[in-house]
Formats: structure tokens, C-alpha cells, sequence
């Protein structure tokens, strides 16, 4: 069998009931887990011989408004030595959401968790420093998240161009 | 002002005068820089040997605002950036000018959204717009020209 289906065999073995489901598409393969267990779980993907996951090489918020559960994180893990991936996905409900840090497993999750808490609003707990990094620092609300205006300006065009430029600040000097 | 007053016999002498002054600072313009997105690329290749903009005066960017007269505002500019750019601006000594490189700096270009500044012009005041997305080194070099000639026809009450 495959790495990848060796992987995730021993991941259940280990973890019978903190998976959810796994997924298998087009090659991909997804675990969904609990995320009481999500820390046990990488470090036990990290750490076991065989299993080699030493790299986060990404990790995404998801924001599925209006279902519920609305928030989800993806992270994809990758094993250098074996060249194997897999795709590890916690979902967290609405309000209030948050879910255990990576940053003390792999310390790539530290920057990525900021931005998700800069761009969706999940807190990491235990995060040693969960501040936004990409949006001024004195920004309120969460951009990427659905429910959150375009913030973007009115087209000009040749019945409404005047209008607009009053209304626009310019700079005097 | 007070230099026309002075001379108000010379009139030829003024306007001379004037002439010198704008052609020196036309002629040696030194530019910050201030490269922030794509656009940067394309301000790096006008300057490259290719296209060169050493022989528009423009030998050498500062790096540092008190030594610089043109600001190129070339790529776009968050609004996490703009408060630093404005303070870049601020820094620059008289007589400044400034060149909105692009269509990201000069109107928001494509980005037209919350966390880009639609248009340089918001913040500080532009002298020359660049339309391109990115303009090609030729229109760039326009656009300098065309902030020389209106540096040739700048008074010099325009800076005290």
C-alpha cells in the first residue's frame, strides 16, 4: 500500500475515535478529526518513524457562512523523506471559535495562525503571541471572513465622475 | 518676491534666473527609492542600462528621503503603508515632486477593495500620473519628461 494509506492506517490505529472521516480525492487524502486530539495527532505524525511529517507547508482558515459548523482549518502536512502528503482539517463552529495551537509542533504555524486570526477570527489558544500581522495593527473586524463588506469604492464613470470627486479626499500637500 | 524686486531693472537677469534654477533642478532630479509592488520591477529596468534613466539626470535612487527630490510612488499601497508613505513624503526637503507610477497609484488599478488606498493621491500630492499596468520603461520616461517640462515652467515662488 501507498505511504500516504499507511500513514493515515496508523492514524486510526492510534486514534480510533478522534477521526471523523477521511476523504480521498483525485489523489488528495483528508483526515477530519476532533479538534480535543488534533494536537496528539501531529505530533504523533511528526514524530512516528514511518510517518516523517515534518513539514506544515500550508494552513488555511475556511469560513462556510451560513452552515454550520462555519469556520474550518486545513493543514497540509508533507514528509521529506517519504514525499508523501496529507491534508488534516479540524472544523470549529461559529461563534466563538477556537482551537488549540501548532506553533509548539511545528513552528511554521505561528505566522500562519496570526493570519488567520488576522483574516478570520479563530483564536489559537495557547498562541504565544496572537496578533494580526498583515492588516494594520489597529484594524477592527475580520476581512476574509463572508459576512464582511468588499470595502470597495464607486466605479467612476463619465454621469457620476463629478460627484465622486467631491466627495473624494484628496491630499492639499 | 523679494529677487524681483531687487532686480526690477533686470528684468532679463529674472527670468534667467528662473530658467537656471528649473533647469538645474530638472536636469538632476534624484529619485527615492521607493519601489513597493510590480511596478518596481519596471522602474528597476528604466533605470538598467537598457533604458536608461542616467541620461535624464536620474544616475543614482537615494535611499534616503532628506536626499531625494522625486518620489515614484510605483506598485500599490496598502493601508497599512500609507501612513509610512506619507511620512516618507514628509521627510523629503523642498522642492519635492511626485510621480504616481502605475494604475495601482494612481487610481487603485484593479484592486478595489479594503486594504488598498485607491489612488496615491489620497495621501500626497501627485504631480505626474502614469497610466500602465505595469507601464513599460518608455512610459515611464514620458512621464519623467513630461515632469520636466513642467518643472521647466515652474516659478520660483512656487517653492518658497
Amino acid at each position: 500500500m501507498s505511504d500516504v494509506q499507511n500513514a493515515v492506517e496508523r492514524i486510526q490505529a492510534q486514534f480510533p475515535d478522534a477521526i471523523r472521516e477521511v476523504v480521498e480525492f483525485r489523489g488528495e487524502t483528508t483526515l477530519v478529526v476532533d479538534k480535543g486530539s488534533l494536537v496528539e495527532i501531529c505530533t504523533f505524525a511528526r514524530d512516528t518513524e514511518g510517518l516523517d511529517f515534518d513539514r506544515l507547508s500550508d494552513q488555511a482558515g475556511l469560513d462556510y457562512w451560513p452552515e454550520e459548523p462555519r469556520f474550518a482549518v486545513s493543514y497540509e502536512l508533507y514528509s521529506l523523506q517519504n514525499g508523501t502528503d496529507l491534508r488534516i482539517k479540524v472544523y470549529t463552529p461559529g461563534d466563538d471559535p477556537e482551537l488549540p495551537t501548532l506553533s509548539g509542533v511545528w513552528p511554521t504555524a505561528n505566522w500562519m495562525e496570526r493570519e488567520i486570526w488576522d483574516m478570520f477570527g479563530i483564536t489559537f489558544t495557547g498562541h504565544p503571541d496572537l496578533r494580526r500581522i498583515l492588516l494594520p495593527h489597529d484594524w477592527t473586524g475580520h476581512p476574509l471572513r463572508k459576512d464582511y463588506p468588499l470595502g470597495y469604492e464607486e466605479v467612476q464613470f463619465s454621469f457620476n465622475v463629478e460627484r465622486i470627486d467631491d466627495q473624494k479626499p484628496y491630499a492639499k500637500e | 518676491m523679494g529677487i524681483t524686486k531687487k532686480l526690477g531693472n533686470l528684468g532679463v537677469v529674472t527670468t534667467t534666473l528662473e530658467q537656471a534654477v528649473n533647469w538645474a533642478r530638472a536636469g538632476a532630479m534624484w529619485p527615492l527609492l521607493s519601489g513597493l509592488a510590480c511596478c518596481a520591477i519596471e522602474m528597476m529596468s528604466t533605470q538598467a542600462s537598457h533604458y536608461d534613466m542616467s541620461r535624464f539626470g536620474m544616475e543614482l535612487m537615494r535611499a534616503s528621503p532628506r536626499q531625494s527630490d522625486l518620489l515614484i510612488v510605483a506598485g500599490r499601497v496598502t493601508r497599512k503603508m500609507a501612513p509610512v508613505l506619507r511620512r516618507l513624503y514628509d521627510q523629503m526637503p523642498y522642492p519635492k515632486w511626485v510621480i504616481a507610477m502605475g494604475d495601482c497609484a494612481s487610481c487603485g488599478g484593479i484592486f478595489n477593495n479594503y486594504a488598498i488606498v485607491q489612488g496615491v493621491d489620497e495621501i500626497i500630492p501627485v504631480d505626474v500620473y502614469i497610466a500602465g499596468c505595469p507601464p513599460r520603461p518608455e512610459q515611464l520616461i514620458h512621464g519623467t519628461m513630461m515632469l520636466h517640462q513642467k518643472v521647466r515652467g515652474e516659478k520660483i515662488s512656487d517653492w518658497t
